[in-house]
């Protein structure tokens, strides 16, 4: 243990702590803009500088390591001076469009001017170069450099946590700015839309492409019949920013939401995430009943961002994907055949809307390989932010509209459906039913309880092996493109050798989505979202795929059975095509 | 009083200025890598348009022009047109520019244009930059085996020495040698200069290996069961030999001499190199498991054919031991030697006997003053350095330079060797030579020299040494690709075509230093490692201690001093003495630790294997 004083309060925390985790433990704020907690403490803002003594220069609390008998103080003249400074400076160069930029209310430049009170009359504009801005404004993910305020944490996020790499600082001295790496442009680059960037920026250089205005529109038309989905991993994060708790936005009250925005039909995605099980489960089956797993193992389909991962990485195990679409698009396939015929509808008068914790979903949902019926399975996409910005926009306060039911048909859903939302969760439900078509019994609950963590070079995931009625099976669960990839090298040099293995992009998976909403704390708030929706799942009354009666019922009356002739047309996909 | 004339005094305004020149010029010649180059021609042509007087329209008016039409391009404004534009710009600002401000600063946009032609259509095209890789170390990327040099400062700061020198060893197995005769590129560039001068990293790193204790080897992978001949034991193939021996291969090093250490041993004096401090490095290599067989010279019964089919892989770093040749009348006398003989015969422990006799050393380079030092302590009565050039284009060290003016020697320049008078029985007496002066300036940058009219000089003497530089003894290795007499290979050291047979040092790059020898040794190894299809990684765990929270102020560097020596004759003792431990503490500290400070904490900071 170390003992300091911070505005001469003592504090004493462990060695090899920063001065901001000391000034955080004394209580004592220090402001901050790049530093992202293991992983941008690069000191680049300058804004976290701070006086100790026996220094002629200010100090960066953020990557300066506490000493025994420190002294710091961070209220004095000079430091406010140049904390004053940076932030005009910052200002300067930054594009303050706030009443309309998506990241008003919760961007941390605009927090920190309004806190320090900076009136950005000190020094002249120095905009980016009009020239410089240039961007494809479908692309699914937005860069706006007249925004960036280079604090590099896309960069890194990027690169450490999901090994990709897609972004670094360019140019150099006045110029140097953040752009897509080497000579490509984004459509180009190794980019999966995770979005991880943008709920890692602190301010609006970077968000998901807005599709409200369609949205809007295809609610307004009178001829159109708007079928809504929303994911498992919406449950637990689109209230966040209503400051209401979870017993009150429970999901029958997002239900209710969206029949008073104009939806004609709410569903949620788990239903599909229950119907991908039956598919998915009984394709690994055949795969490893038949003894068609070799060196690599069969790899989950339902994350857009990683299934172009190994497109773009690892195109030799792009035959190992399952070949079942993801939820959402089994969803929009469904609605658009089953649902129709059901209900007499013409499907061309459907659009499908879906509202996932995803930037890659938009891009998934536009492929062309998505479009089972002749018509998108899926029309659009809008992020958890999207909903809340529509939400808002109709001037509606969530606590005040009453719960609704699901419409019937598809509106049953399983435990194991929800948990798709949080890493291991598809695993999980894909174990539970396995086993029942195996064992002919359900298994105990929770079967990846006693999974162990492997950590490998830089990357980490868990395991655990299953006897399946005599059979034994290995599975892996990794979240974080990087532990993927890592994971993906080293079962291609036969280090881990899988039957099954769960890959979602972003870290804890869909709860740590990159379409998630975006808070000022920089905490990360995956593990505890995904705990909701397990704990969703513990005290539900129906928690096995195979048991959901309305998946029973489409197969009954539709499909006849997994990867029976219609499924394998409607639900299921050549994983090379884009 | 009126005044007439008046003694002018520098103003405190001239006084500021010249200290912000001073400044600027060690910035510049400090320069960090990776930079724009066409952001960086901007900024020296503001400069130089600040110095123009204003009278004439092509450098007040043009240099501005070229200035604005490239901070378009920097703003991803510009059309390929424009290259062309600013260069006949600039030509005719060349043309009728009426002093050399104004034509000097043409050349640099011409040079500017024809230098980073791609960057400047990357920006025009790409709105961005396609500047080569920043490198925020400046040492450790100047260093060409990439030592982790701030590393191994802060552990010798923190008293680690071991710890310094284990860390030194990951990436280059000569630390001692290192310590004592490195050419040390790594201080050209060091940031220090932006405050006061460089660090004294040279000096540092000899403390470390002679405080760092008994060294251990550090852990070898498992054996691998492939094969590797080295031909040639000096630092490069001891190196490959090293590294590849820790990554679980079979290494036997080939050595035509009776002992290790190449040039190390053959051709540095011990005055500047102690044969304890080479063994030492050699003794911890072999007992990492390198086998060697020495006094085994290629091309008699082992052949290089053999040991292609024998080996899984070859290297050949057979150095460059052979001799260049004058070319002029008299050469071919018994006391006029090559200094590449002259000092593998002391190397070997035989006595040349020079005592009371007159020496003359033909060249400039570092082995010209070895041989001229050699020679004084060789008991020479007078030894003179016989070179064409100026001082100032000495490829010696400065440091050589001085050291041997000090011993005694004299330094004769503008001189070129023109034949050797001989006596009636066949021996040098005397060299002539005929008078140079300085001419124009090459391409290449260098400055030529050219006859003067004056008379042929006589200069007497006993015994000359021609050391004029070396070349490589290719005879034994027909087959291999060559070219202009060296190995031909990609930079992966490998020579196309040969099947399994790798190269470096000497024999590829033409006479270099022992730390691009050693980074040959390792680049080789790497790419060895790969061609027998494994990925070992060289790492070491060394901890490097956090920097401090600021850098230390503006302070000297410490150089090492010179043994007080009344005579040099028959003393083959070291002459440097290093530093105490108060001035390596000092000088350690000075380290501005860029693995930390600036972009080394983004990106680039530590390299934990290789």
């Amino acid at each position: 243990m170390v003992n300091l004083k911070i505005n001469d309060i003592p504090v004493s925390i462990e060695d090899g702590s920063t001065i901001l985790d000391a000034a955080r433990k004394a209580h004592v704020h220090i402001p901050h803009l790049c530093y992202l907690k293991a992983i941008n403490e690069i000191g680049a803002c300058r804004v976290c500088s701070v006086e100790v003594k026996g220094e002629e220069r200010l100090i960066p609390a953020c990557e300066s390591k506490v000493y025994e008998g420190m002294e710091v103080q961070t209220e004095t003249e000079k430091v406010r001076r140049a904390l004053r400074t940076n932030l005009s400076f910052i200002l300067s160069q930054h594009k303050s469009e706030c009443t309309y930029c998506v990241r008003s209310g919760n961007c941390q430049l605009q927090a920190l001017a309004e806190d320090y009170n900076i009136k950005n009359d000190r020094y002249l504009p120095d905009p980016t170069p009009e020239s410089l801005l240039r961007w494809n404004k479908n692309f699914p993910l937005i860069r706006d450099a007249s925004k960036c305020i280079k604090c590099l944490r896309c960069i890194q996020v990027c690169e450490k946590v999901q090994g990709l790499g897609v972004w670094d600082l360019v140019s150099t001295g006045g110029r140097a700015t953040v752009d897509v790496k080497n000579e490509v442009k984004i459509e180009e680059s190794a980019c999966v839309m995770c979005g991880q960037c943008i709920t890692h920026c602190p301010v609006g250089a970077l968000s998901a492409r807005d599709d409200i205005r369609e949205v809007a529109r295809a609610i307004d038309d009178k001829d159109t019949i708007t079928v809504f989905q929303f994911a498992p991993a919406i449950r637990n994060t689109w209230y966040e920013e209503f400051g209401i708790d979870r017993d009150v936005a429970t999901e029958k009250r997002l239900v209710g939401i969206l029949k008073r925005l104009g939806a004609d039909y709410v569903f949620d995605t788990s239903f599909a995430a229950d119907l991908t099980i039956m598919e998915e489960g009984t394709e690994f089956i055949k795969r490893f009943s038949e003894g068609k797993l070799g060196k690599y193992p069969m790899f989950t389909s339902c994350c857009p961002g990683w299934v172009k991962m190994l497109q773009d990485q690892f195109p030799n195990m792009v035959d190992n994907l399952s070949t079942a679409k993801s939820p959402q698009q089994m969803f929009g396939a469904i609605i658009k055949s089953y649902f129709a015929e059901k209900n007499n509808i013409d499907p061309a008068k459907i659009k499908v809307i879906s509202i996932m914790p995803c930037v890659a979903k938009k891009y998934e949902a536009d492929l062309e390989s998505n479009k089972s019926t002749g018509y998108k399975d899926v029309d659009h996409v809008l992020t958890t932010r999207e909903l809340v910005r529509l939400i808002k926009s109709y001037r509606i306060h969530p606590h005040r509209i009453d719960e609704a039911d699901y419409d019937p048909l598809m509106g049953e859903y399983s435990g194991a459906g929800v948990i798709f939302g949080a890493t291991g969760g598809v695993m999980e439900a894909a174990l539970r039913t396995a086993y029942f078509k195996l064992v002919g019994k359900n298994p105990s609950l929770n079967v990846l309880d006693n999974a162990s963590t492997v950590n490998y070079k830089d990357a980490k995931w868990i395991e655990s092996s299953y006897d399946l009625n005599g059979a034994k099976i290995k599975v892996a669960v990794a979240s974080g493109l990087n532990n993927a990839i890592t994971l993906c090298k080293a079962i291609e040099k036969e280090k881990y050798k899988y039957d099954f293995v769960e890959v979602m992009a972003c870290p804890g998976g869909c709860s740590g989505g990159g379409g998630q909403p975006i808070h000022m704390d920089d905490i990360e708030r995956a593990e505890d979202r995904g705990k909701i929706l397990h704990d969703i799942d513990k005290s539900y009354k129906l928690r096995y795929s195979h048991e959901n009666t309305d998946v029973q019922k489409l197969y009954n009356d539709y499909l006849k059975e997994p990867l029976g002739e219609k499924s394998e047309h409607l639900l299921h996909k050549n994983q090379h095509l884009r | 009083m009126r005044k007439r004339l008046e003694l002018e005094n520098l103003t405190r305004e001239q006084k500021a200025l010249s200290s912000i020149y001073r400044n600027a010029t060690r910035r510049i010649a400090a320069s960090p890598s990776g930079i724009c180059p066409i952001d960086m021609t901007v900024s020296i042509l503001k400069l130089y348009h600040t110095q123009s007087c204003g009278k004439c329209v092509p450098c007040r008016v043009g240099i501005g022009q070229v200035i604005l039409m490239l901070e378009k391009i920097l703003n991803g404004e510009g059309e390929l047109s424009n290259i062309d534009l600013i260069k006949k710009t600039a030509q005719a600002m060349y043309d009728t520019s009426d002093c050399a401000i104004g034509y000097e600063a043409a050349r640099t946009i011409i040079m500017s244009i024809d230098g980073f032609y791609d960057d400047y259509v990357m920006h025009i095209n790409n709105g961005k930059c396609s500047e080569g890789e920043r490198q925020s170390i400046p040492c450790t990327a100047a260093c060409p085996a990439h030592v982790d040099v701030p590393g191994y400062v802060a552990l010798v700061l923190d008293g680690k020495y071991k710890e310094a020198v284990d860390l030194i060893r990951k990436d280059n197995p000569f630390p001692s040698v290192c310590g004592y005769v490195c050419e040390h590129p790594c201080e050209n560039n060091c940031r220090r200069h932006l405050v006061d001068d460089a660090i004294n990293i040279c000096g540092i790193k000899r403390y470390a290996v002679d405080n760092e204790g008994s060294p251990i080897a550090p852990k070898k992978y498992e054996p691998t069961g492939k094969k590797i001949a080295v031909i040639g034991g000096g630092p490069g193939g001891l190196t490959c030999a090293y590294f590849l021996t820790l990554m679980g291969h079979k290494v036997v090093v080939y050595e035509k001499r009776s002992k290790l250490g190449g040039m190390l041993r053959y051709g540095i004096p011990s005055y500047r190199l102690p044969r304890e401090v080479l063994d030492k490095d050699i003794s911890f290599i072999l007992d990492a498991g390198v086998e060697v067989r020495l006094n085994s010279d290629i091309g008699k019964e082992i052949t290089i054919d053999n040991l292609k089919k024998e080996y899984d892989a070859v290297y050949l770093s057979i150095g460059a031991h052979n001799d260049k040749k004058l070319g002029i009348e008299g050469e071919d006398a018994p006391n006029v030697n090559s200094a590449v003989k002259f000092l593998r015969e002391i190397g070997e422990g035989n006595k040349i006997d020079l005592q009371g006799k007159t020496v003359c050393v033909i060249g400039g380079g570092n082995v010209a003053m070895d041989a001229v030092r050699t020679s004084l302590r060789l008991g020479a009565k007078s030894v003179k350095c016989v070179y064409r050039r100026r001082v100032a284009d000495m490829t010696a060290l400065p440091v050589e330079i001085h050291e041997s003016i000090q011993e005694g020697a004299k330094i004769l320049t503008l001189k070129a060797p023109h034949h050797i008078e001989l006596n009636g029985s066949g021996e040098a007496v005397a060299l002539w030579i005929k008078p140079q002066m300085v001419g124009v300036i090459g391409e290449s940058g260098r400055t030529e020299v050219k006859d003067s009219t004056k008379e042929l000089e006589r200069i007497e003497c006993d015994y000359i040494i021609v050391a004029i530089g070396q070349a490589i003894d290719l005879k034994p290795f027909e087959g291999i690709k060559t070219s202009r007499s060296t190995f031909e290979t990609e930079n992966s050291s490998f020579i196309p075509g040969s099947g399994n047979v790798f190269a470096g040092g000497d024999a590829v790059s033409g006479p270099a230093t022992v730390i691009r020898a050693v980074a040959a040794g390792k680049v080789a190894a790497d790419n060895i490692d790969e061609f027998l299809g494994f990925d070992h990684n060289i790492k070491c765990d060394t901890l490097v201690p956090n920097p401090s929270l600021s850098n230390m102020g503006r302070c000297g560097r410490i150089d090492l001093s010179n043994v007080e020596l009344e005579n040099v004759q028959g003393n083959f003792d070291l002459v440097t003495d290093g530093m105490s431990a108060e001035e390596v503490k000092q000088e350690c500290a000075r380290c501005l630790r860029c693995d930390h400070f600036g972009y080394g904490v983004f990106r680039q900071g530590r390299n934990i294997e290789w």
